[in-house]
């Protein structure tokens, strides 16, 4: 057994436990990045080196900083005084159970059906390169207009309004 | 090339063959850890003793270019003040605010270096001297880049202190813009190299036509290219004349307003260290590495060649900052967005356009002539609405 | 990193775990943004799925888990932005970014 992934996955659940447990909102978007970087050292194991830095620099370089600024915009990096947690949380808290011994029952149940040990592959960057360009050259496209548009329909949306004509 | 067992490979690869020497006194199962222990050790002992040398370079070359001496006092001509820096950042008391955020407050200084020191790992300081060789290794020094700006977040806001937070926020904004200027300028070498790993892009830059070598900056869309770079390296390690988040004039010091003593130091000991690698980036990308200028020069050690090039690469930064007035942070973006992104993208065309256009002259004549007429373009585009005419001086009487 | 190996299974319970501690994540918290920030765990599972599926599946060299799973990485990105910019809309219109008091369609 491996322990560089058991300490790995415990690194990325402690950082999600504690993002969806803890009271402050910014310390919470701290732990859900230590999360991201865990995950990001998974994909490093699992030889997805591409993968892994693309994680790095897209979640931990972009989106957690987003994620901060629209706190700091919300003003929401003050003690909440009714609660953090909502009223109805033994809902989702069961739900969220369930989902789990779902997902875990069927993991458990085809072990047998799925190869539980592979070779190392030999992928590139240059490999990736290739494939982006060529087999995958319509849903990189689809993805660059994709940006574009939810690029401009952020700034659309968060835009202060202007006063019309009174 | 090289003959193997002459004076001047041996110098070249000295640092390797004194590795194996120390490495081959262990059993063969423990080799390749102390290899990389060995690597680790290196880094951490050769870049902060550069960090030294440039804390000189700039107290001494900023004070000349302000018309004084610089620090003259500590050893001979002031050379050893970093010693006394060093002592001084030791000895001052710790102060943690008493509202701050502890845990936080704490962590961020070490964020900061930990990412900075990992982005040393993939350079490649000499022939076959990369710590590692990762088949993405640039991709791996812009994530590490990308995940500096949490920390500098972290600092301001767990400091409770106006001032701080402002700083902080003004910082976080610049370095996401000028990210995206950096990767832009880095992507045009990646598409003539064809690879993304340092040691390739390097090798691709140490053939020679006559004497002259095969450099990037060497050609018109590098050069753009390279321009690019140091600006956009400059605004992300907030180095002046981009420094409005940590002006010492305007919002006391920015992100690192509540800390002293020994953090304080590791902030600063991070930013030049940052300036240190991108500086290096640049000249692996740009400048050739650690490949000699003309063809006779082979002889002299790789190692040398590099670290002469990243100590111009500084001299470049010293120079900026002693020049060149602080920018505005509405400025600053406004040159990002609408100035060099634009160029950027135009670099990235004219690159492609050299690479199919194969050999000769024409290729550089039109190269050159594109993107000479974009800046132009783009210069006059920014001015439209301004009226600056001639400078009037006002002298005291 | 393939001294010794790990099963499948591992990388799969790994997701589902992160997974249904996204969803929990979603469902209690009072907060948008952690809603949000539930959001892109559960995403994050996935893209663990994807990747482990990629490693120990039969044509690594097609690429396919890798590809989706970057595709998957930038379209969260796009959506935390989107996300994130209604949040900001809805806290300028009513002053609070709190789920349980905006439970009418009014206003």
């Amino acid at each position: 057994m491996n322990p560089v992934f058991y300490i790995l996955a415990v690194l990325t659940l402690a950082g999600g436990l504690a993002a969806i447990l803890l009271r402050s909102l910014v310390h919470s978007v701290l732990a859900v990045t230590a999360a991201f970087a865990g995950l990001a050292l998974v994909f490093l194991q699992l030889d997805a080196q591409f993968a892994g830095f693309a994680q790095i620099l897209i979640y931990i370089g972009a989106v957690a900083i987003l994620i901060v600024f629209a706190v700091l915009l919300t003003r929401s990096s003050e003690l909440p005084k009714s609660g953090v947690f909502s009223n109805t949380w033994i809902v989702g808290l069961v739900i969220a159970a369930g989902v789990f011994a779902v997902l875990g029952w069927a993991v458990l149940e085809s072990m047998s059906a799925v190869p539980q040990q592979a070779a190392v592959p030999a992928v590139t960057v240059h490999d990736i390169g290739n494939a982006l360009m060529g087999r995958y050259v319509l849903p990189l496209e689809i993805v660059a207009l994709l940006l574009t548009a939810a690029t401009i329909g952020a700034v659309i949306v968060a835009m202060h309004e202007k006063e019309g004509p009174k | 090339m090289m003959h193997d067992g002459s004076l001047a490979a041996n110098l070249d690869q000295i640092f390797i063959l004194l590795r194996d020497w120390v490495v081959g006194f262990l059993p063969a199962v423990l080799r390749p850890a102390a290899d990389a222990v060995l690597g680790v050790i290196a880094i951490i002992c050769v870049f902060p003793a550069f960090f030294a040398v440039v804390v000189v370079l700039e107290r001494k070359g900023v004070g000349r270019i302000q018309n004084r001496y610089g620090p003259n006092r500590v050893g001979p001509y002031g050379l050893f003040q970093p010693i006394a820096d060093a002592i001084k950042a030791l000895i001052k008391e710790d102060i943690v605010p008493n509202r701050a955020d502890a845990v936080v407050h704490f962590m961020a200084p070490l964020v900061l270096l930990i990412t900075v020191f990992m982005s040393f790992a993939v350079l490649p300081v000499g022939r076959n001297m990369a710590l590692v060789d990762m088949d993405s290794g640039l991709l791996f020094f812009i994530a590490m880049g990308a995940a500096t700006e949490l920390s500098v977040f972290m600092a301001g806001w767990s400091s409770r202190n106006k001032y701080s937070l402002l700083g902080a926020i003004r910082a976080v904004a610049q370095m996401i813009s000028y990210e995206v200027i950096l990767l832009l300028s880095t992507v045009t070498v990646v598409m003539i190299t064809g690879s993304l790993s340092l040691t390739r892009i390097v090798e691709a830059q140490n053939h020679f036509t006559w004497i002259l070598p095969h450099w990037f900056i060497f050609t018109p869309w590098g050069v753009a290219a390279f321009v690019m770079f140091i600006i956009a390296g400059m605004a992300e390690t907030n180095r002046s004349p981009f420094d409005v988040p940590e002006g010492e004039s305007e919002i006391v010091a920015g992100y690192h307003t509540e800390y002293s003593g020994f953090k304080f130091a590791i902030f600063y000991i991070a930013e030049y260290l940052s300036m240190i690698s991108i500086s290096a980036l640049g000249a692996t990308l740009f400048l050739g590495g650690w490949s000699a200028p003309l063809s006779f020069l082979n002889w002299v050690p790789s190692w040398i060649w590099f670290f002469a090039k990243v100590l111009i690469a500084m001299f470049v930064f010293i120079w900026v900052r002693g020049t060149v007035p602080r920018i505005r942070q509405d400025q600053l973006m406004n040159f990002a967005w609408k100035f060099l992104l634009p160029i950027a993208l135009i670099d990235l065309v004219v690159t492609a356009l050299w690479h199919f256009m194969g050999e000769g002259w024409m290729r550089w004549m039109v190269t050159a002539v594109i993107l000479v007429a974009c800046w132009a373009l783009m210069g006059r585009l920014e001015m439209r609405n301004r009226h600056i005419g001639p400078r009037k001086y006002r002298y005291a009487e | 990193m393939t001294g010794f190996a790990t099963p499948l299974a591992n990388y799969l319970l790994l997701a589902a775990l992160l997974f249904a501690i996204g969803l929990a994540g979603a469902l209690t918290r009072r907060n948008a943004i952690m809603v949000l920030i539930g959001i892109e765990l559960m995403l994050n599972a996935a893209n663990l799925n994807l990747i482990a599926f990629w490693r120990y599946g039969p044509h690594p060299e097609a690429l396919t888990g890798m590809m989706f799973a970057i595709f998957s990485i930038a379209v969260a990105a796009a959506e935390a932005a989107v996300g994130l910019g209604l949040v900001i809309a809805i806290y300028r219109h009513t002053n609070t970014t709190d789920l349980d008091k905006m439970n009418r369609m009014k206003g």
